[in-house]
């Protein structure tokens, strides 16, 4: 799975550092910093979590 | 409005809102159930304003609207479902927090302070936030059951952890007490409330000068550095912003502390199962989240364009809309048998701190106190029980957000 995210979106909720944290930080002005941009299947499920829960979409999944 | 058929009903017989939770403390309004049942999507009218707007009750409904841009949070556009009476000719001179505004407006004031509450921040923090719960807590034992929780822990852990985060000296602390006990208080008169927020203002708008021309380490020094890159903010816009994450930050952290150790030792297998298995705390604190829904009428939008929702229902341009996350949260086709508190339930998805563009940004220095306070709690006072029944408990059943005005506890 190959994961990006849009600052630009981002809000900073913090929400993906809560589900999925070592996939994603905070910059710090608060808003998303990707760490892993390929996580492996170990991180699968954490990840489709912080996904789903970004409360603005700002993260998107290719999952192909 | 008049889009349901179903709503076919005079103004003088539309539900009131906000409900209360006096038929049972313990749960969201009652009322939602069949609301959403019958009408899912209902015309009610404001208690205060008079003001009607439509009441969502199901979760995919709430999620929707609270993400979805068109849904306007601008407290100044003539449709916006106002909880409290505010005449319409004073509303272009109100200092709206953040929280009330749409982008770009909300998007510069939200990115002032978003980088106090990063995950890294929080840790840095947690050390201060178990030094201040372990205080309250050996002066809890040091005085001998039975105490008042909400003045001995819940209001106290809150505030002075948000006077320090400031830049407060703690000498002030009494402002930031005064301020929680004023407005949390059973006894509080609408002249004491406005006088305790007139206060704070007042003190906000000295310490962030101070601030501006003696900078410390703290976060009001921070945004006041950062103030002249922000060509269309001045002073006052920091003061309204440090207000809002005043209010935001003390009263409801205070209320979920008190309100959770209710509930926590109303279930007390749970509990138990908390206190062997730590790992299992956070957890139960995403369903302690969901199941009270402190802010469920909170999370108000009015429409800028039609939207369609889940059922098919049309809410118009320019009609108000409550997307009642308590509701969303109680919803039985995301979370099966809402009503049972369950620290195994996954919580996931629950809206207690708004969604979309106006999600708390504090949530996780929340999550993170809730774990230090109910971490520490319920170890270092294993015996501790409630020292009254649960149901006669002094619940604030018409505030703004739910809470308890005390929670007298023994052990």
């Amino acid at each position: 799975m190959r994961i990006s995210v849009d600052r630009e979106a981002c809000v900073g909720s913090g929400n993906c550092v809560f589900f999925a944290q070592g996939v994603f930080d905070q910059h710090p002005d608060g808003r998303v910093l990707l760490l892993v941009g390929e996580p492996d299947e170990g991180l699968r499920a954490a990840t489709l979590t912080a996904a789903a829960n970004c409360p603005v979409q700002a993260i998107s999944v290719n999952d192909a | 409005m008049t889009e349901n058929a179903e709503t076919g009903s005079t103004t003088g017989s539309l539900p009131v809102f906000p409900l209360d939770r006096r038929k049972c403390p313990l749960s969201v309004p009652q009322e939602y159930e069949a609301m959403r049942a019958d009408e899912p999507v209902a015309e009610v009218v404001n208690r205060m304003t008079g003001k009607q707007a439509w009441a969502l009750t199901r979760y995919a409904d709430v999620r929707q609207v609270l993400g979805d841009p068109s849904m306007s949070s601008n407290a100044r556009n003539p449709g916006y479902p106002h909880q409290f009476q505010v005449p319409e000719e004073m509303l272009p001179y109100i200092a709206f927090p953040f929280a009330a505004m749409d982008p770009p407006e909300h998007t510069v004031r939200r990115r002032m302070v978003i980088p106090e509450f990063t995950a890294k921040r929080i840790a840095d923090l947690k050390p201060r936030t178990q030094a201040i719960v372990d205080a309250r807590i050996d002066a809890m034992l040091a005085k001998g059951g039975p105490v008042d929780l909400v003045a001995e822990l819940a209001v106290p852990v809150p505030s002075l952890q948000f006077c320090e985060l400031l830049g407060a000296d703690t000498e002030h602390i009494s402002y930031f007490r005064n301020y929680a006990e004023t407005t949390t208080g059973r006894d509080s008169s609408m002249e004491a409330v406005a006088g305790a927020i007139a206060e704070m203002d007042e003190f906000l708008d000295e310490l962030i000068t101070e601030k501006t021309r003696n900078p410390g380490e703290d976060l009001l020094s921070r945004i006041a550095a950062k103030l002249p890159e922000e060509p269309t903010l001045g002073h006052d816009d920091l003061v309204a912003i440090a207000r809002l994450l005043v209010i935001a930050g003390s009263d409801t952290t205070a209320n979920v502390i008190s309100l959770g150790t209710a509930v926590f030792l109303e279930h007390p297998e749970q509990l138990d199962e908390v206190r062997r298995d730590p790992s299992l705390l956070p957890g139960a604190i995403e369903e302690l989240l969901r199941f009270l829904s402190i802010l469920d009428s909170a999370t108000v939008r009015v429409a800028t364009k039609d939207i369609e929702l889940s059922g098919g229902e049309t809410v118009r341009e320019g009609e108000g809309v409550l997307a009642l996350n308590g509701a969303a949260n109680w919803d039985p086709a995301r979370y099966p048998d809402p009503h049972r508190f369950d620290i195994h339930r996954d919580a996931e998805g629950h809206m207690a701190f708004s969604y979309g563009n106006h999600m708390c940004p504090g949530a996780n220095l929340a999550r993170m106190q809730l774990e230090v306070v109910f971490g520490t709690l319920f170890t270092r006072i294993p015996g501790l029980r409630l020292a009254a029944p649960a149901d006669e408990l002094p619940y604030m059943f018409d505030a703004h957000a739910y809470g308890l005005h005390e929670l007298p506890v023994t052990w």
